[in-house]
């Protein structure tokens, strides 16, 4: 049952030292807000688990908060390559990680795995490839009916999830639109979710009854973070910031200047910071 | 690109680009690759294809985005869709539901049957470069249709053997696909800055078929690290039309100015 709570508590209930998180939002409406008061609150051993890691993902990483990631791709989007996921993996820096690593194809279907209850994923994929090969999670089925040779990998089920969304009503139902990604899955596969929100409305009467929504009863924590995507977008609220996307690239790229960044705009900042970071990114429409 | 030869009119990228989107019919359903493969796509839209469905990894069907996307997931793809859908439908039900017709990628590390390396340089347990990985591309490359690769020619990028196999195609050549249980054609087409490439009917090894106005062999085998085969036939590709070339250069400009607006960066 949802409870609307100040994000530090929201995060402090429902995510612990040791637990297989998932971050979830693909391109738009990263729970950015989130992944910082994790930061903030020191978390260790995490297992880090989402389809494309960009910025939050590489920070966490970079402050040795990860045991494991478990991913599909590991880009900076429109920009490049993740410098401190990289540091990580080419250097063992600052400490070396375990990756799990999937195709889209694989984990979409992992986390829809996870939501059905069901252990296990099967799709067509993966033939002779070299993931396969390095990753001992990706096997194969004979499809009993047919005998095709099918992919199978496990059911993503994280102990908690945590997404960005457009709006709760007041009974603390929530409202995704536009790129919807993959969080409605990752929501249900996973034990405890907990979701920031842009505003918070009197109710959803008026709305398109189709919309993607998850009832207040499949939601542990909603915590309203104005700007809380940043620096990606929320539809209908504010555009996505490209040049913060670019200056994470010089950022990450140096080991200091990270560190000096990490403090100044997330250990010293709070959650109330993010929406003066959307504001010139609103949009008059 | 050599200094003697007279300036044509367009860049070899832009002759690329629009190689790249001739390829595209009206009535394909195409998923599109970020980066390259997403100009060639619009330009294709934009030019002589106006009813082509762009489809982008993030969920948005049949997509018309007056400027190009950074990044799969961008605002402008979402707000000019037909409709978007959810992650997993996109996978389970369109790609691997066999309705895409094209499937349009970009490459890293390219080998001459069209296999594709996006995950590592060197060793995948201690590597030189650590790329950003899979993405899409794997099951796209298997469950299109038929699937075209654009990139720029060079020779860290156009190797004898790539470091990692993210992406099939035509395996170890000949019918290796079919071997594997693979339905779909795979690679039937390489736009590179230089040429078009179509796979040998039999060995499937990707054959130069066209070479760019004022390319020559040895510039194609310069650029490229396996020994380029050329075929007996060899065609030259046509010139931009001012159409292609207005077109593009316009959709790059209007792009260039969006992607400068920002907010104010935290």
């Amino acid at each position: 049952m949802s409870k609307f709570l100040p994000l530090a508590e929201a995060v402090s209930n429902n995510l612990r030292s040791g637990d297989a998180a998932a971050f979830e939002g693909f391109t738009h409406l990263i729970p950015t807000a989130a992944a910082h008061e994790a930061i903030r609150q020191g978390f260790k051993e995490l297992t880090l688990i989402r389809m494309t890691p960009d910025l939050i993902y590489d920070q966490m990483v970079g402050m040795g908060m990860a045991r494991k990631m478990v991913f599909s791709y590991a880009g900076n989007p429109g920009v490049g390559l993740l410098r401190r996921t990289r540091d990580t993996v080419e250097n063992g820096w600052p400490h070396p990680i375990e990756i799990e690593e999937y195709s889209h194809a694989a984990i979409a279907n992992a986390y829809e795995a996870g939501a059905a209850g069901l252990p296990v994923a099967i799709f067509r994929g993966y033939h002779g490839l070299g993931l396969g090969e390095v990753n001992p999670n990706i096997k194969s089925v004979t499809c009993p009916f047919t005998g095709e040779m099918l992919a199978a990998v496990p059911s993503v089920r994280p102990d908690v999830t945590f997404i960005h969304a457009q709006k709760a009503n007041k009974r603390g139902d929530v409202l995704i639109e536009g790129i919807i990604g993959i969080q409605k899955e990752a929501v249900l596969a996973a034990k405890r979710a907990v979701v920031t929100v842009e505003e918070v409305v009197d109710n959803f009467d008026d709305l398109h009854p189709n919309l993607t929504i998850l009832p207040h009863w499949t939601v542990d924590a909603i915590s309203v973070v104005p700007g809380g995507a940043h620096p990606s977008y929320t539809h209908g609220y504010y555009g996505r910031d490209n040049a913060s996307y670019l200056e994470w690239d010089k950022v990450s790229a140096d080991r200091d200047r990270f560190r000096e960044w990490m403090h100044k705009h997330v250990i010293e900042a709070t959650p109330e910071d993010f929406a003066a970071r959307v504001e010139g990114l609103r949009r008059t429409a | 690109m050599i200094d003697k030869t007279p300036d044509p009119g367009f860049t070899p990228r832009e002759m690329m680009t629009i190689a790249a989107s001739r390829a595209l019919k009206n009535e394909d359903v195409c998923f599109v690759g970020i980066g390259a493969p997403s100009a060639a796509c619009n330009i294709a839209r934009l030019t002589h294809a106006p009813d082509i469905t762009l489809i982008y990894e993030s969920g948005t069907l049949g997509t018309a985005p007056d400027i190009l996307p950074l990044s799969i997931g961008d605002p402008e793809l979402c707000e000019t869709a037909l409709t978007t859908v959810s992650v997993p439908e996109m996978f389970r039900y369109w790609l691997q539901g066999g309705h895409i017709t094209i499937g349009f990628l970009g490459a890293a590390q390219l080998d001459k049957f069209g296999n594709i390396n996006t995950t590592v340089i060197g060793d995948y347990r201690k590597p030189k470069t650590r790329l950003p990985g899979a993405g899409g591309a794997p099951e796209i490359a298997t469950s299109a249709q038929e699937i075209y690769i654009t990139m720029a020619q060079s020779k860290r990028g156009m190797v004898e053997k790539i470091d990692f196999y993210t992406s099939f195609g035509h395996g170890e050549g000949g019918d290796h696909r079919q071997r594997l249980g693979i339905r779909t054609k795979g690679p039937t087409r390489l736009i590179t800055d230089l040429a078009i490439w179509k796979p040998h009917p039999v060995t499937k090894e990707f054959t130069v078929v066209s070479m760019h106005p004022g390319v020559t062999r040895d510039m194609v085998q310069e650029t490229c690290g396996w020994e380029v085969a050329f075929a007996d036939a060899l065609e030259e590709t046509p010139s931009p039309t001012e159409l292609e070339l207005t077109t593009l250069r316009a959709l790059q400009e209007r792009t260039a100015a969006a992607h400068q607006r920002t907010g104010t960066a935290g």
